[in-house]
């Protein structure tokens, strides 16, 4: 089977993906190409990661990872903590360098170019590369509406309608319901969830192509972490999302394709990647077996 | 089936708080060591207040001791000589300042009345009868002086916080050292510096101005540091999430880090005010102290609380010294005002309007 890169494959399953690998099309190439060696050519489209090293000071704390986010998937990356997962998804917006004495190596390529080229405007590749933070965490300062369009105004960016891009993002964050009676009311008396929602909403309305999430039900509970993941799915379709995620479980059931991380002592390595049913029924290394039926030590 | 509403009703208790008899050996202890204070005085050649409380806290602090001894051991008895301790020693620490204050009101308020908030002094001295002439040339003086120095070291310290917290440049260290530094230096030496370093070569004569700028020198490292203290409890999830909107570093400051802190902001500069409202030194040196309103800051001397409270002193008369502490008294209140204000915004929850 192959796949429109143009039509929403967020819900293609990876069952497929053998096949797809012998394909020509592009998509083919993509599915195939999940895990790249550096050096390969170019996708050109989504987000490629090639040969991603990170320290901290003197500790390196990610090795080597090179990873493919194909356009409108849901990549969740799992591992033990300390791994490097987070490490890796903030090296894909440059937020891993708001931290003094980080240092990466390698290339990450937005639509074929590399965001970490001289003269990049560091500001635009945050635009198109959104991030959903661990704890929720709406500006206090602002209400509800304020929030959500706050990327906006950070951003200096115009829009023609503001209420329509408001009640946009919010439904499509899946909190427009619960919240269209309040909306200049101040963020904080939101639930955990909720105010996760509206993070999510937040990050949407500058409108990313891909869209970091970092744990994000984490601090949440069941309930909220099944509206988050409802959110995910709807999202995908339009965004590409790669979610960290300490939940097997979650893992399994929103995303397309999963890599496993893991640190042997030194720096976190991505040990396997493939569709998600793969890693999950017929993993090929053991240790990514170990950790996803919990065996691991 | 049981209901909420069979469930037995239950009050709520404290079966840990102290009882009745727990209260009354307490008070006990306390009557008996005050007994034991008057006695030894009397039968002594100690003398004074003095002799009076150290007497009470050692006769408190070895009854106690031997009660808990006997009733429950020695690890009971040393926590509870502990905790009498502490408690005495808060006492001590509170002692000078309810006794400021009580003095300022004995000694000040036969020194309130209207005028002194409605006539300055430009037709009295200070020795004349006491409802004659005012404060208000003090009052508006000391608003001034305050106000420009607050123009002056509010930007300047808020932003240095700011470099401090946010941009943590290169010299995020040295500054942070200087900043310390600075709030120990010693009023006089802020004045001497205007001083030397403007009044001499340039004006050659008293103004406003140059008090003011005494005062923001003083003001400057409060204010830095409290804003740094309030800007380092902004979680830093905060300040990323701006950025990873696509903000710059400026506008994710202004946007999100500032709007959150404004509270603590606005209680860094008050402090910053209640720290050089008092201030004596400098004033005397750069604005003297004129009896006469004067609006202007950059021209001739110009009264202030503080040079009224020293020009009352000096003039030594019973007249003049009830001046004094009036204006003592006028000034603690301000000072009290401002310190209950930052207060209260300051417990508002960070982040909260």
């Amino acid at each position: 089977m192959s796949i429109d890169p143009g039509s929403n494959s967020g819900n293609n399953q990876g069952d497929d993906m053998d096949t797809t690998a012998q394909t020509n099309s592009l998509a083919g190439i993509a599915a195939s190409r999940v895990h790249v060696q550096p050096g390969t050519q170019a996708l050109g489209v989504g987000l490629e990661a090639r040969g991603v090293h990170a320290w901290f000071g003197e500790k390196h704390v990610l090795s080597n990872v090179s990873l493919d986010f194909w356009p409108g998937t849901v990549t969740a990356l799992i591992g033990p903590s300390g791994c490097g997962k987070s490490t890796f998804i903030r090296t894909l917006n440059r937020m891993h360098e708001f931290i003094p004495t980080a240092a990466m190596a390698g290339e990450v390529l937005l639509n074929g170019e590399d965001i970490y080229a001289p003269g990049v405007d560091v500001t635009k590749i945050r635009l198109k590369v959104g991030m959903v933070f661990q704890k929720p965490n709406p500006f206090p300062s602002m209400t509800i509406a304020e929030n959500v369009l706050a990327g906006l105004k950070l951003a200096q960016l115009k829009v023609e309608n503001k209420d329509d891009l408001l009640e946009e993002c919010l439904e499509r964050a899946g909190l427009w319901a619960e919240v269209k009676d309040r909306l200049n009311t101040h963020g904080g008396a939101l639930s955990g969830g909720q105010q996760q929602r509206l993070c999510i909403a937040r990050a949407l309305a500058v409108r990313p192509q891909v869209l970091l999430m970092d744990e994000p039900c984490s601090a949440l509970d069941p309930g909220s972490t099944l509206r988050i993941e409802e959110t995910i799915s709807q999202l995908s379709s339009t965004v590409t999302i790669i979610i960290v995620t300490h939940n097997m479980q979650q893992a399994a059931r929103v995303s397309d394709y999963t890599a496993f991380f893991l640190s042997d002592g030194g720096p976190g390595q991505m040990i396997e990647v493939g569709s998600t049913n793969e890693i999950f029924s017929r993993p090929k290394d053991k240790r990514t077996e170990n950790y996803v039926t919990g065996r691991f030590g | 089936m049981t209901t909420l509403a069979q469930a037995p009703i239950a009050k709520p208790q404290k079966p840990w708080a102290a009882t009745y008899k727990d209260r009354g050996k307490t008070a006990g202890i306390f009557v008996a060591s005050m007994a034991v204070s008057y006695a030894v005085v009397a039968a002594t050649p100690l003398k004074g207040k003095l002799a009076y409380a150290a007497i009470f806290f050692a006769t408190y602090i070895v009854i106690d001791f031997v009660i808990n001894f006997a009733k429950a051991g020695r690890p009971a008895a040393v926590d509870a000589v502990f905790r009498a301790f502490v408690t005495m020693m808060v006492a001590m620490a509170i002692t000078p300042i309810i006794s400021i204050l009580v003095t300022v009101w004995i000694r000040g308020h036969h020194g309130l009345h209207w005028t002194l908030f409605t006539k300055d002094m430009h037709s009295n001295a200070y020795t004349d009868a006491v409802p004659q002439g005012g404060l208000l040339h003090a009052i508006i003086g000391t608003f001034l002086l305050v106000l420009f120095a607050m123009i002056i070291s509010v930007p300047i310290g808020i932003l240095t916080a700011i470099y401090l917290t946010e941009i943590r440049g290169k010299f995020t260290r040295p500054i942070s050292f200087l900043v310390q530094a600075m709030s120990g230096v010693p009023s006089i030496v802020a004045g001497l510096f205007i001083y030397a370093a403007i009044l001499l070569p340039l004006t050659k004569k008293l103004n406003g101005f140059e008090g003011s700028l005494a005062l923001a020198i003083l003001m400057i490292p409060t204010v830095a540091r409290t804003s740094e203290e309030v800007l380092k409890l902004i979680p830093g999830d905060l300040r990323e999430a701006g950025v990873a909107l696509g903000g710059t570093q400026w506008r994710s400051v202004a946007m999100v880090v500032v709007p959150a802190a404004r509270s603590g902001l606005i209680t860094a500069m008050i402090l910053g005010v209640a720290r050089v409202a008092g201030e004596t030194a400098p004033l005397l040196l750069l604005t003297g102290g004129s009896g006469t309103k004067n609006f202007n800051m950059f021209n001739n001397s110009m009264g202030s609380l503080p040079s009224y409270i020293w020009q009352s002193f000096g003039a030594g008369t019973p007249e003049s010294i009830t001046r004094a502490w009036a204006g003592i008294l006028v000034l603690l209140v301000i000072v009290v005002v401002l310190f209950t204000a930052a207060r209260t915004l300051g417990n508002r929850k960070v982040g909260k309007k």
